[in-house]
């Protein structure tokens, strides 16, 4: 589904990603972990097509797809889900209202009709319950006013509406108690399906309590240093940050 | 991607004013300059009895002491007012009896502004009067309407058919004293609407007015007056386009309002003159004096306003509360992108007791736009009792434009409760971009989120027109996010 290869990136002319590669299957979970400043949310951004990174070399197939030819929006529609690490608010602008127009580009994409306004709110509604979504969020503006463990359930809520195929988490877990992570974990679960991806980008394992990763790869200063199974991730735990750092600078 | 972005600007700042076209049509012009003979040219045109030329020669002489106002936060070139045609009308029967006897090129360029002139084409529910220029070309639904008594033609018929009424009402809200461009207009103007809804009467359909500025080298000076008797209701709405062209042109129009005991008027301007192109160059100036009286206890006059068009805007829909409850509303959009600049917002003057008023001003600058709210909210020493809530907003698109903010608030009623908020904000590339993530494109993605900002006003707005308000909000912002 995803090939990326020998991926170098740069913010404002410094070196971020430094040659990354990775290949995500059908069906399969992926966590990207790694200390903080090591390059995981520059990748989310270079996924989803922000352009204050720029891409130097490298290569990303989507699909069969050169993912650099396809603008941020079409991304969104072919079915990459970013959920942001720091939601954004747009005052005035409703969840109802943002979400229509979402559903329907989307639909637009895929050559379907737009839905009607009672087709739409039923499957918000189904969705709130899917996702354990507190029903006023969605009568409110667009993140606006909301608590930081409100905007992660938002950015679930967001994802179970569009469906994505592969869904990348960027630190979704930062900031929640354990009652959130609970619930935003419990939606990412319900949505795994056989034919969708999800990478899951976090700086902890907790969250890998709840999301059981098929593979686990540790970003080390632009890096992938290391790859393995769920196991990886609890190695990591014990034996913290300090250990990679060690192991490359040894290498 | 950002060749995508180029595009969107480049296509949008080129072309997207819709209603540049020019049509080529006979028109009766008389030659450029302002005079006293010019003032008796233009009244002699209409027919007009001797008090109207009185009338018009009292405000032509006031005007000539007068200078042109320099308070408001513009940057305006000077105008030459011996360079402007003050008559321009498309050659036709000044009332066309029937719509044979109307040029097919003039109904052509209303069917393509989107105004059929044919009654049975319109939307139903909305009768309007077709201003081209200095002339009404047709007034829709006159005698519908005239079946519940209600009076709704151009102003120069009115003078002919009632006299009374419109010597009873105008410029006794905007008096021809008032304004250097009210002095202007009172001297030259040549046609407009008039609207006169009898007691007790709910007026049935939408009354619109839409203003079209064809011919070169001309001002427009339109007057409208629109009285509700005791217990009626009427809902108006302004529309108004001009051809592109490299020179600025002059409209300086008067609307007058008369709201009775028990009354309400709705009026609505959705105003898009061409603002002229992405370097500045055209555009309209448009200099409007608009001013309703709430005369009478209880009555009620709400302002809603879309301003997208217009090089320059020099505006104050206002209230004078002087019954008792009475209530003034004002609701304001105004864009300003590339070169627009816009000095614009109310004033509210609280005489009667327990009188309330509401203004919400939504200011959006893109480009090089320059935005200003000025607003006043008055209190005299007899409005016990009087409240006012204020809420001025800013919406600031890149880091070329200006919004500012200048509010007047002067109480002379210890018991008057006067409230003002007011914010300014930013559309993100964040914000964008968050759009962009769920599938959203850029150009949908500021619709999105200037519709957001704006809806409070738009939510104001007759049905019909709200739906239109809302793109043309999205067309004058296109590409303003590069």
């Amino acid at each position: 589904m995803l090939v990326i290869d020998n991926l170098k990136a740069e913010i404002d002319g410094k070196n971020i990603l430094k040659g990354i590669s990775l290949q995500v299957k059908e069906g399969e979970v992926h966590a990207i972990m790694g200390p903080n400043g090591s390059g995981k949310s520059t990748l989310a951004a270079v996924l989803a097509g922000r352009e204050f990174a720029k891409v130097t070399e490298g290569t990303i197939t989507y699909m069969g797809k050169n993912l650099f030819e396809m603008a941020a929006e079409e991304r969104s529609r072919a079915g990459i889900f970013l959920g942001f690490q720091y939601p954004i608010e747009i005052p005035g602008v409703s969840m109802v209202n943002f979400m229509k127009t979402a559903v329907n580009e989307h639909r637009k994409y895929k050559g379907l009709e737009p839905l009607s306004a009672s087709d739409f709110l039923k499957l918000m509604r189904e969705k709130k319950e899917l996702v354990e979504i507190d029903s006023k969020l969605a009568n409110r503006s667009v993140n606006e006013g909301f608590s930081g463990g409100e905007k992660k359930k938002n950015e679930i809520f967001q994802m179970a509406m569009l469906e994505p195929k592969l869904a990348i988490l960027d630190e979704t877990d930062s900031g929640l108690d354990i009652d959130a992570l609970r619930i935003v974990a419990n939606g990412v679960n319900k949505l795994k399906r056989p034919d969708n991806s999800a990478i899951v980008i976090t700086h902890y394992q907790r969250l890998l309590d709840y999301i059981i990763p098929d593979v686990v790869h540790v970003l080390y200063d632009g890096r992938i240093v290391k790859t393995a199974g769920r196991e990886l991730a609890l190695e990591l735990e014990e034996k913290g940050y300090e250990w990679i750092r060690k192991e490359v600078e040894e290498s | 991607m950002e060749k995508d972005q180029d595009k969107i600007i480049s296509d949008v700042t080129s072309g997207d004013y819709k209603y540049g076209f020019y049509t080529d049509i006979e028109t009766d012009r008389i030659t450029k300059g302002l005079n006293e003979e010019v003032v008796r040219i233009i009244s002699k045109k209409k027919n007009e009895p001797e008090w109207l030329l009185e009338f018009r020669l009292k405000a032509f002489r006031h005007w000539k002491t007068m200078k042109m106002p320099g308070w408001a936060n513009l940057k305006i070139p000077s105008i030459d007012y011996q360079d402007i045609i003050y008559y321009a009308a498309p050659m036709q029967k000044i009332s066309p009896q029937s719509l044979d006897d109307i040029d097919p090129e003039l109904k052509k360029t209303f069917d393509k502004l989107g105004i059929p002139l044919e009654e049975q084409k319109h939307l139903t529910g909305v009768a309007v009067d077709a201003v081209m220029d200095s002339v009404s070309v047709k007034t829709t639904f006159r005698e519908t309407l005239a079946e519940s008594g209600i009076i709704f033609c151009s102003f120069s018929d009115a003078v002919k058919e009632y006299p009374d009424l419109v010597k009873r009402y105008m410029g006794t809200v905007v008096p021809y004293t008032d304004n250097f461009f009210a002095s202007l207009n009172s001297a030259v103007f040549s046609d407009g609407s008039f609207c006169y809804i009898p007691k007790g009467v709910r007026c049935p359909m939408e009354l619109s007015t839409y203003f079209r500025i064809n011919s070169a080298n001309t001002g427009q000076f339109e007057r409208t007056l629109l009285v509700a008797d005791e217990e009626a209701y009427v809902s108006y709405l302004e529309g108004c386009t001009a051809p592109r062209r490299d020179e600025n042109q002059l409209h300086a129009a008067i609307v007058e309002i008369i709201a009775e005991n028990n009354a309400e008027v709705k009026y609505s301007t959705v105003q898009n003159w061409y603002p002229g192109d992405k370097d500045g160059r055209g555009g309209i100036f448009n200099f409007v004096t608009k001013r309703g009286l709430c005369r009478g206890e209880n009555s009620k006059i709400s302002w809603t306003q879309v301003e997208t068009g217009s090089a320059i805007t020099w505006k104050y829909p206002s209230c004078i509360l002087r019954g008792d409850n009475s209530t003034g509303e004002f609701y304001s959009v105004a864009v300003t992108n590339n070169y627009q600049q816009a000095d614009t917002g109310t004033k509210m003057i609280h005489i009667g007791k327990n009188t309330k008023s509401t203004i919400v001003s939504k200011g959006i600058s893109a480009g090089h736009g320059q935005n200003s709210y000025r607003g006043l909210v008055k209190v005299l020493k007899n409005a016990t009792g009087s409240r006012n809530y204020s809420q001025c907003d800013s919406l600031l698109l890149g880091d070329k434009c200006g919004a500012h903010t200048f509010p007047y608030i002067e109480v002379d009623n210890q018991s008057a409760v006067v409230e003002h908020e007011a914010t300014t904000s930013k559309i993100g590339e964040d914000q964008i971009f968050y759009c962009n993530q769920r599938g959203i494109s850029t150009e949908d993605a500021i619709g999105l989120i200037v519709n957001g900002y704006a809806r409070e006003v738009l939510n104001k707005l007759p049905m019909e027109f709200a739906v239109e308000a809302q793109k043309l909000l999205q067309i004058s912002l296109e590409g303003s996010v590069g």
